[in-house]
């Protein structure tokens, strides 16, 4: 079926399957390999993205259905070379280890942030419950989510 | 998964039409809503799932106010996110039970996908229905027996069972909404009938795979909660194996007026514990009138959980439940009485 996406402002023309989602649209279509397949299940948020600005799981997301809507990737974050405050804070905190949830995590906590769910670290904790870190960086993530909201609200 | 014809609908009556198919929530139906898909695309993936149509109803979503709060009550639209409500103010104060309930479940990103509708006809998280690997679940394919009852249960659910199926119901909102008296909008082939939500879910009665008392292309289309003096006073209690993002293996929603010392009226919903949404009325006919101490919250729970049966790995849930449901209680009464009018 003729689908179109747009993704980080650009809009591709796509024939796709049925059965396509978001995520396989991204990675295997658009080769942008940033957001991840953990379990594709739903429940690890690697794949989280943004559609409409709400973070969203892709890999439950049928292309489909996310037809015309603005998609928002970590491939979209950085502006001219220049890393998004919540990359630059992930790397200054050291918020990962292996990598593999982190683009996930990132736009989660972009979104968290946005939402105003990260006023304090259990608050933090909570709302980014939704994004599983198997190497277990938590307390970094926290931290970096931390010193973002400071650049992000100072910007 | 397995190929699909993909039709969305303008507006509910065509996709009452479109959706006749769906039958009572048959993991066998030919046609399946789609709204938030975090259930459905989840089971289709596994093969759980299998079919051949998808009528997505995404179209109709930002069609009303999710929320509408009057002298009568709450009216939720089915169609708005589990965010949407999650979030709301005047939901979290005046009927705060409803608003925990959803913010308790699930993950943000879950939450901002999935839709009211949707959420309450969830299927169960047993592991035996979730993996078509096992060739004996009642649910999935009738009369093939229950992998559950002689197998790992640790969660599976000790009221409103029968030997057909111990599934239980995963939900925290409809564990909320059947303690409210909440009443359901539906829109199909009968046009727009009102139905208690008691009467959503279908007990197992030895036909586990009916799940749902909906018509073929029945909609969901709005929740409604009348108003109540005991909404205000009211909380949901979740009990979990970690802190957060994980289905109940205890809950208890709450809602209480009170008298001075005495329970004047107490509404009571148990989650992680059943077959469907639980009602506890037993419990709650024995503590009207009476102070609520913790002695008489427990003689209560113990009402609650008289019928309760166990299957081994699960024989823990009715004392996790009773402490449960005491601890609600017992928060409860100590909550400041809101004024808040309705």
């Amino acid at each position: 079926m003729p689908v179109s996406l747009v993704v980080n402002g650009e809009t591709h023309q796509l024939h796709l399957d049925a059965r396509v989602t978001v995520l396989d649209a991204l990675r295997e279509h658009l080769h942008l390999t940033g957001s991840k397949k953990g379990c594709d299940q739903g429940q690890c948020g690697a794949c989280t993205v943004l559609i409409e600005g709400r973070r969203v799981l892709s890999c439950l997301t049928l292309a489909l259905t996310a037809q015309g809507k603005e998609i928002q990737t970590i491939e979209g974050l950085a502006v001219n070379g220049v890393l998004h405050p919540m990359q630059q804070a992930f790397i200054d905190q050291d918020g990962f280890q292996c990598g593999y949830c982190t683009p996930g995590q990132i736009m989660s906590a972009i979104a968290c942030l946005r939402e105003g769910h990260a006023r304090s670290d259990a608050e933090i904790r909570e709302y980014m419950s939704g994004n599983l870190c198997r190497c277990a960086a938590y307390p970094k993530i926290v931290a970096a989510i931390k010193q973002a909201r400071t650049k992000m609200s100072s910007a | 998964m397995r190929p699909f014809t993909f039709e969305q609908a303008a507006n509910l009556a065509q996709a009452s039409h479109l959706g006749r198919r769906t039958g009572q929530g048959q993991t066998d139906a030919g046609a399946q809503f789609l709204a938030g898909g975090t259930t459905l695309i989840d089971l289709m993936k596994l093969d759980v799932l299998r079919p051949k149509q998808l009528v997505d109803l995404n179209s109709l979503r930002s069609s009303a106010h999710p929320v509408e709060i009057g002298p009568k009550g709450l009216r939720l639209n089915a169609f708005a996110t589990m965010s949407e409500i999650a979030d709301d103010a005047s939901v979290a104060s005046q009927y705060p039970v409803i608003a925990q309930s959803l913010q308790l479940a699930a993950s943000p990103q879950i939450r901002n996908m999935a839709t009211l509708g949707g959420n309450v006809l969830q299927k169960t998280r047993c592991p035996y229905y979730r993996d078509p690997s096992w060739k004996a679940c009642n649910k999935r394919i009738p009369g093939s027996g229950c992998a559950a009852i002689d197998g790992f249960n640790r969660n599976h659910a000790v009221l409103g069972i029968d030997q057909s199926c111990i599934a239980q119901y995963p939900g925290d909102f409809g564990v909320a909404l059947v303690a409210l008296d909440a009443e359901l909008e539906l829109n199909g082939p009968l046009g727009l009938r009102r139905m208690p939500f008691a009467s959503l879910h279908a007990p197992a009665a030895g036909r586990p795979h009916i799940e749902t008392t909906l018509l073929a292309g029945e909609i969901i289309a709005a929740f409604h909660i009348p108003a109540a003096a005991w909404t205000s006073r009211s909380l949901y209690l979740k009990v979990r194996d970690r802190a957060s993002y994980e289905f109940a293996i205890s809950s208890a929603a709450v809602a209480l007026e009170m008298d001075g010392d005495a329970v004047r009226n107490v509404r009571i919903g148990l989650g992680g514990m059943a077959y469907r949404p639980w009602r506890a009325k037993d419990a709650e006919t024995l503590l009207i009138g009476g102070p609520l101490t913790e002695v008489n919250a427990m003689a209560a729970a113990t009402a609650a959980l008289a019928g309760a049966q166990t299957h081994g790995y699960n024989d823990h849930k009715p004392e996790l439940a009773r402490r449960t449901l005491v601890r609600a209680l017992l928060e409860a009464k100590i909550l400041p009485n809101s004024s808040v009018g309705v």
